[in-house]
């Protein structure tokens, strides 16, 4: 039973939350809502659940419209940033508050209990309340406490965000083994574009209360439409540069002034181009401190500071154009502030922008997306 | 300026502990050189607030010193001690200016006004507090509150060290990079000891020169950044440094040659040396684990396939162990059985935990 | 945020309006009644205009003068509370151990006079501060200074100011010491290290912190003892002559003694307003600064 926004609009005295939102949710694969603070994720969520009414638009559940019912009347279990569960209760007896409400028969509730909590690992804590417990139980419960509903829509705004990086990975991994065991609708919102990329299923890109573009999430990483997508789908943030085409043959303009600018070996997509400006992007990976391909562009810089995560190495570079790029490296690799630096493109991987930002060229090499196993 | 060095040092909540998980910090004795930049890292309860109280003086160690420049501080009060502090939640003073808040640790050990005045412009300008100084300290956003915290420390030409307790934790995620950033670029000018305490790897590694790994109240390593990623000395860092964290498998051990499941590893080592008994388990990072579809190496039943985009991560199965791999965007994953290759320098080997060498 | 509008809501307002009515509106409206008209008794009442009301706020008039002096009263006693207890409150918060048995008993000793009635209040007093047969007027006199509040003007005021102050000072107390609690302790070690003085930890933390609970406090504590009249009508009877009739006290006098209706009817609706517009003045005070707050 699918979800359906048709053309929904929400305004806030003089602000516009969401501006002509459509889109169709299935249950089976999670839906994801990606986009930065304040893309309208949580206002999108509110109407779903039936906390807010939009100004302009119509939601439909399963054929029917239910743009006025309120959220008692609708079948809606949500799970939020914060880990609220009822702190008198047992973990138990918090799984199990709803289906009480409900009025199940105590051996139902047991066994559907009993269910939600091995899912989620929480076979060993029944008998704790909720604050003897560590973050990531908390919110194992409150999800628990969701799923155990059967509710048609299941709504989670962002529910790992509080949680250590170390938990935030193992619930990344676990969450999509529950998606696909319940009939409920998951809607799942992130800021983050790895945690999209993790839950598989589709996303969703927003962007200033617009959805920029909903597709698989590897289609979305692989073939954005346009910049906004491109630049919502990674982390960090993709690098841009103006591109000229013309005559078959096409050049980077990567200092200060317009006028210098860099010939490179365009692949046959970008040759083809109409000549013009264009925009390329190409992500942080694959920017390489030594040349891969005989074609690469080298590109010299300062590096600004060097990020360190547990296994892997992000250089901001600033480039002698004035440009600041990001190089994501594999592995760690110190390198002291200030040293000069030189970094390779490779222009098989360009993504091409026209001037209205939409993608006209995609990298050739990642076109086959192998998708889920 | 100072030296920071704990002997012995170790600290239990309860009056005479006998079990292991009544110490808080477990005996351990370390040196910190002036002017480094260190960073406590760990789960939460692995003890790393503990010994940062125990450093700023909050807690009185149970056992052992902590010396200061070879003085020992054990005893003496915080503010006998030199140090400053950046806390989880940032501390201002509401009613005072940017420039009063600034002044404030000089106007109370009575600097002259002048001195005064030069040294709170100069700590302005290291973190680009100047146009605010005449601002209320009331209204400013967290980031620029953490940065007035972080002057209040730098002002004083007294202080040794100063401590950041979690200070990222309520500032906006694109700016955190942003003051991360200038953290380490004021270490770089100011040349005070800097120990930043964290639950965070990026963070950590990101700050500091050498991080300690805090695990169940035990340094379980001290180590550069790299360090800790090409040579975990525990089996926890493995897990914890690195996402996904390394692969740790149970394993019988013969010479050079190990035994994992019902398949044979050869190591680059012989292993002679290691002590008889004890638990012997293998690690290896998924980084370094080559997915095949035949050769030598460890035959398994592929499970799920994540593609994040610029990696797919590979969560194989092997005689019921769980072990994950890394693979290029581009690799194709075979969806049945593969071979696990993994690079024979990078295996790690450990003995109840702890890295064979 | 969205909601859907429907007029029918308003019914659900109804039962609380009616309740308002009843115990709010009608009442007062009996005494806007009152308050323009004028009686002979025997249940005659004829339309007397502003009349009152002129004569009321008419400073020179009988009734004027009485009325100024009974306000100027009030206001001398709110003041003079205010000035004691706000800051032996803050003492006696800044003071309260922070935690253990200590506290337990703290809390509950001062708790104690909150928990009393008035006239228990009053009646405790009245027998405490007597001279020839009460524990505190007996020692002052005792120690040789002349002390009897039946009949000198300043011990009458002694004595309903200390009742005042004893019954009520704890309140601020538990106020500022709850708003002293909700300071992190990250606080006070920041000062600690930034080498600040008691006095400035207080200055630069504690007192900044506290002003919103303050606010409230002197609010609370204002209204309360503008309004006062039971303890100091037990204790005195608003004497002696009339040193410690405060406004209420005088609006009975002339309501039930002198069942001047028409008199008390205007002064009521006078102290009411002068009330609210108190109220309201304390409210915008605290609402601008907050916005101010939000506004930074």
């Amino acid at each position: 039973m699918p979800i359906e926004l048709q053309r929904v609009s929400l305004r806030v005295g003089e602000t516009d939350h969401l501006r002509d939102v459509s889109l169709t949710l299935n249950e089976g694969a999670v839906n994801v809502l990606l986009g930065p603070t304040l893309a309208g994720k949580t206002s999108l969520m509110r109407l779903m659940a039936g906390l807010d009414q939009p100004t302009a638009g119509r939601i439909v559940i399963n054929g029917e419209d239910v743009t006025g019912r309120s959220v008692r009347k609708r079948s809606v279990a949500m799970v939020y940033q914060q880990f609220i569960n009822y702190p008198a209760f047992s973990v138990y007896d918090n799984i199990a508050a709803p289906l009480r409400t409900k009025g199940l028969n105590r051996h139902d509730v047991r066994r559907k209990v009993t269910e939600a909590a091995k899912l989620l690992k929480l076979d060993g804590v029944l008998e704790k309340t909720p604050l003897q417990l560590s973050g990531g139980q908390q919110q194992r419960t409150a999800i628990a406490r969701a799923i155990v509903k059967d509710a048609d829509l299941v709504l989670l705004d962002e529910p790992l965000a509080n949680l250590d990086y170390k938990l935030r990975e193992e619930l990344r991994v676990e969450l999509p083994k529950i998606f696909g065991k319940t009939g409920s609708i998951f809607v799942y919102a992130t800021t983050e574009p790895s945690e999209a990329l993790l839950l598989g299923g589709r996303t969703a890109a927003m962007h200033e209360g617009r959805i920029a573009q909903f597709d698989d999430t590897t289609e979305v990483y692989r073939r954005p439409l346009n910049r906004i997508t491109a630049q919502t789908l990674s982390d960090p943030p993709m690098n841009f540069a103006r591109m000229t085409v013309g005559g078959g043959s096409a050049g980077l303009h990567l200092a200060a002034d317009d006028l210098a600018v860099t010939g490179f070996e365009a692949p046959p997509a970008i040759a083809a181009l109409p000549t013009g400006s264009y925009t390329v992007g190409f992500r942080a990976h694959h920017v390489t401190l030594l040349p891969r391909t005989r074609s690469a562009v080298k590109v010299t810089g300062e590096l600004a500071v060097a990020e360190l995560s547990g296994s892997d190495s992000f250089l901001h570079v600033d480039t002698d154009g004035g440009e600041r790029w990001i190089a994501l490296l594999s592995g760690v690799h110190e390198h002291p502030p200030g040293e000069r630096i030189t970094i390779y493109l490779d222009p098989a991987r360009f993504y091409v922008f026209d001037a209205g930002n939409n993608l006209v060229v995609a990298p050739s090499l990642a076109i086959s997306s192998a998708g889920r196993n | 300026m100072a030296r920071i060095e704990l002997e012995n040092l170790a600290h239990s909540y309860f009056v005479n502990p006998q079990h292991p998980w009544q110490w808080a910090l477990k005996p351990m004795n370390m040196s910190w050189k002036q002017g480094g930049a260190y960073a406590l890292l760990g789960p939460s309860g692995c003890g790393k607030t503990t010994l940062l109280n125990v450093i700023s003086g909050l807690v009185t160690p149970s056992h052992g010193k902590i010396l200061f420049d070879g003085r020992d501080v054990s005893h003496i009060p915080t503010e006998a001690r030199n140090i400053a502090q950046v806390f989880q939640f940032p501390v201002v003073y509401d009613t005072m200016t940017v420039a009063e808040n600034l002044a404030f640790p000089l106007q109370n050990r009575g600097v002259a006004k002048d001195v005064m005045a030069s040294r709170v412009r100069q700590v302005a300008h290291m973190l680009g507090l100047e146009p605010l100084l005449g601002r209320r300290a009331r209204g400013l956003t967290a980031d620029l509150k953490q940065k007035v915290s972080l002057g209040r420390g730098l002002v004083r030409s007294d202080v040794g060290a100063i401590l950041f307790d979690e200070p990222l934790t309520v500032i906006d995620p694109h700016l955190k990079w942003q003051l991360r950033a200038q953290i380490r670029r004021v270490h770089a000018e100011t040349d005070v000891t800097m120990i930043y305490v964290t639950h965070d790897q990026t963070e950590a590694l990101t700050f500091a020169d050498h991080v300690v790994v805090m695990y169940q109240g035990e340094v379980v390593q001290v180590g550069t950044p790299q360090e800790l990623f090409d040579k975990p000395a525990h089996t926890f860092v493995g897990y914890f440094i690195g996402s996904p964290g390394m692969n740790v498998l149970p394993a019988e051990l013969d010479g050079n040659q190990a035994r994992v499941g019902s398949h044979v590893l050869s190591l680059s080592t012989r292993f002679d040396g290691a002590a008889p008994g004890g638990t012997y388990e293998i690690g290896i990072r998924p980084e370094h684990l080559k997915v095949a579809r035949n050769g030598p190496g460890l035959p398994a039943a592929v499970r799920r396939v994540d593609d994040i985009g610029r990696i797919k991560i590979v969560h194989c199965e092997m005689d019921g162990m769980a072990i994950s791999a890394v693979t290029g965007e581009d690799d194709e994953v075979p969806s049945d059985g593969v071979v696990l290759v993994p690079e024979s320098t990078r295996i790690h080997l450990y003995r109840n935990s702890h890295r064979v060498e | 945020m969205q909601k859907p509008i429907d007029n029918r809501a308003w019914f659900l307002v109804a039962p609380v309006f009616c309740l308002v009515a009843f115990n709010a509106m009608l009442p007062l409206m009996t005494v806007v009644n009152y308050s323009v008209q004028d009686t002979f008794g025997n249940n005659q009442f004829f339309w007397n205009g502003v009349q009152w009301y002129a004569e009321l706020l008419n400073p020179g008039s009988e009734f004027g003068g009485r009325f100024y002096a009974a306000l100027g009263r009030s206001f001398a006693f709110s003041g003079v509370i205010l000035a004691i207890e706000v800051p032996l409150g803050l003492m006696v918060a800044l003071s309260m151990p922070k935690r253990g048995a200590k506290l337990a008993i703290c809390l509950i000793l001062m708790a104690l006079p909150l928990l009393l009635p008035w006239n228990v209040v009053g009646i405790i007093w009245q027998l405490y501060a007597r001279d020839n047969i009460g524990l505190f007027g007996w020692t002052v006199n005792a120690v040789g200074i002349p002390f009897n509040y039946t009949n000198s003007a300043i011990a009458s005021w002694v004595v309903v100011v200390l009742m005042d102050v004893w019954h009520w000072t704890s309140l601020i107390a538990l106020l500022c010491y709850a708003g002293l609690r909700s300071i992190p302790d990250a606080y006070y070690q920041a000062a600690k290290i930034d080498g600040a003085s008691r006095w400035l930890v207080f200055l630069r933390i504690e007192f900044p912190k506290l002003q919103r609970v303050l606010t409230i406090g002197i609010l609370l504590r204002f209204m309360d003892s503008f309004m006062i009249y039971t303890e100091p009508f037990v204790v005195t009877g608003g004497g002696p002559g009339n040193y410690t009739t405060f406004l209420s006290i005088d609006l009975v006098k002339i309501a039930l003694g002198q069942f001047d209706l028409g008199k008390a009817g205007a002064m009521s609706i006078v102290y009411t307003l002068i009330t609210l517009s108190l109220c309201w003045i304390f409210y915008t005070a605290i609402t601008t600064r907050d916005n101010q707050e939000i506004a930074q």
